[in-house]
């Protein structure tokens, strides 16, 4: 089912990529921040996709965990290396924007905090998947777990603690304009997860069908 | 259920027992504490003066530094001579034994805060005995929230290799939740009017965070060990 969706979704992808620029271009200028605001449409698609990643890998590992299904893992360790690189392209386009918007790279404020700290949990569980050795999938999914369960935290703790960081009722309130560009680039970023994951699935897939192979060889 | 706290009741005191007569974890964790403080001393004294708010974070530090220690080298001992195996092979609920693993490092690690939090307050002036109850309770909530996801993954971590290094990288990020609410509550503590609805929010939440670690950790520590 995978592979036939794969051409098709990958098509849609491009649209959207191709797209989102020219919407971006489009989106009224933000009276106060100017230009700068344009990073908006990067930043939270990208933490966006990075939250859905997390849960993904979260569940997969429970899965994993509790019924032992090979593919839930390697839905897994997929969604654990995306939610590293979009966490990656969110915690390089928020500073951007707050060296602008704030007069600082960095706030230790609730909000950045925990987002930072869920990010090193998913490189601590692709360190532990690295190095832990044989069996280490199943530790990883254990942190996998604990990382998922950070997440409504870093969602809520902006609107609980206090924070500079925008809070969730910003989406709401923006002019219509931007809205479309922000809802475009969020399944733009969406659609990229999902192809990117599905592509990794089958690489893993792959590399345990030659494992396979090369050992019955050696038999 | 009593079967349950029996079990626990009993590995917690086999730990204890292998602990008092050798004292090995404990001078050794309590030493390096003293150690990480002195660090701390001339990182954050001035002219004399401790710098405004860094006893807070010291004494966390300290404690954290120290847990890890003790978390790591309770496990390094249990897969020296084999016992965690022989403790899983036991017809007993997998979780009693976690439980009776908590139960031990949380007694050996408050065993240490007992020297270790009058030595902070003594060498940093610091007013920390002024609300004994609340700190106390910042201290249990803490040391217990910490301990809890540090006795899941010490546990599951004995299996792997590089487990020295890789307890703190991830346990540090994960409990950092507990962290911030222990240093933060702490720091109120210290000031000179102590605003008791904050404290209160912070321990209310390290309360809650302990609920969640403890649920998730006696949910997965059967999956997590069986191989």
């Amino acid at each position: 089912m995978m592979q036939r969706m794969f051409p098709p979704l990958i098509v849609l992808a491009m649209i959207f990529f191709v797209c989102a620029p020219v919407f971006i271009a489009w989106a009224p200028y933000e009276s106060t921040m100017g230009l700068v605001q344009k990073i908006f449409y990067f930043h939270l698609p990208s933490w966006a996709a990075m939250f859905v990643a997390a849960i993904v890998c979260g569940i997969a590992s429970v899965v994993f965990l509790f019924k032992g299904r090979v593919i839930a893992d390697r839905i897994a360790v997929a969604s654990a290396e995306l939610a590293v690189v979009f966490g990656l392209i969110g915690l390089v386009s928020g500073p951007l924007w707050a060296r602008k918007a704030w007069g600082v790279w960095w706030q230790w404020d609730a909000r950045l905090t925990m987002a930072l700290v869920l990010w090193m949990i998913f490189v601590a569980y692709l360190l532990l998947r690295e190095y832990g050795g044989p069996g280490s999938e199943k530790l990883a999914a254990g942190v996998a777990l604990f990382g998922m369960a950070n997440v409504p935290f870093v969602y809520w703790s902006v609107n609980v603690w206090r924070t500079v960081h925008p809070t969730t009722n910003v989406v709401p309130t923006l002019v219509p304009g931007m809205r479309g560009a922000l809802w475009w680039s969020l399944i733009g970023f969406l659609l990229l997860y999902a192809l990117a994951m599905m592509a990794r699935v089958r690489l893993e897939e792959q590399r345990a069908t030659l494992e396979r192979v090369y050992r019955e060889l050696d038999d | 259920m009593k079967r349950f706290f029996a079990v626990a009741f009993l590995i917690m005191r086999k730990d204890l027992r292998v602990e008092t007569r050798s004292l090995e974890l404990f001078l050794t964790t309590l030493f390096f504490a003293v150690s990480s403080v002195l660090v701390f001393a001339f990182g954050f004294v001035r002219n004399g003066r401790p710098v405004e708010n860094a006893v807070a974070g010291i004494l966390w530090i300290a404690i954290a530094f120290a847990g890890t220690l003790a978390l790591g080298r309770t496990f390094e001992r249990e897969r020296y001579h084999d016992v965690l195996r022989s403790l899983l092979l036991a017809p007993v609920d997998r979780p009693a034994i976690y439980v009776g693993k908590l139960l031990g490092i949380l007694t050996l690690l408050a065993a240490v805060e007992v020297v270790v939090v009058p030595l902070i307050a003594l060498l940093f002036q610091a007013p920390l005995f002024r609300h004994p109850v609340l700190l106390f309770l910042l201290l249990l909530l803490g040391t217990l929230g910490f301990t809890a996801v540090g006795t899941l993954f010490g546990a599951m971590l004995v299996r792997a290799r590089s487990r020295d290094v890789l307890l703190p990288v991830l346990l540090y990020p994960i409990t950092i939740p507990v962290i911030i609410a222990g240093v933060r509550g702490t720091a109120v503590l210290l000031q000179p009017e102590m605003d008791l609805a904050i404290v209160r929010a912070w321990i209310g939440m390290l309360a809650f965070f302990d609920v969640v670690f403890i649920t998730l950790s006696l949910w997965t520590f059967e999956p997590v060990m069986t191989e």
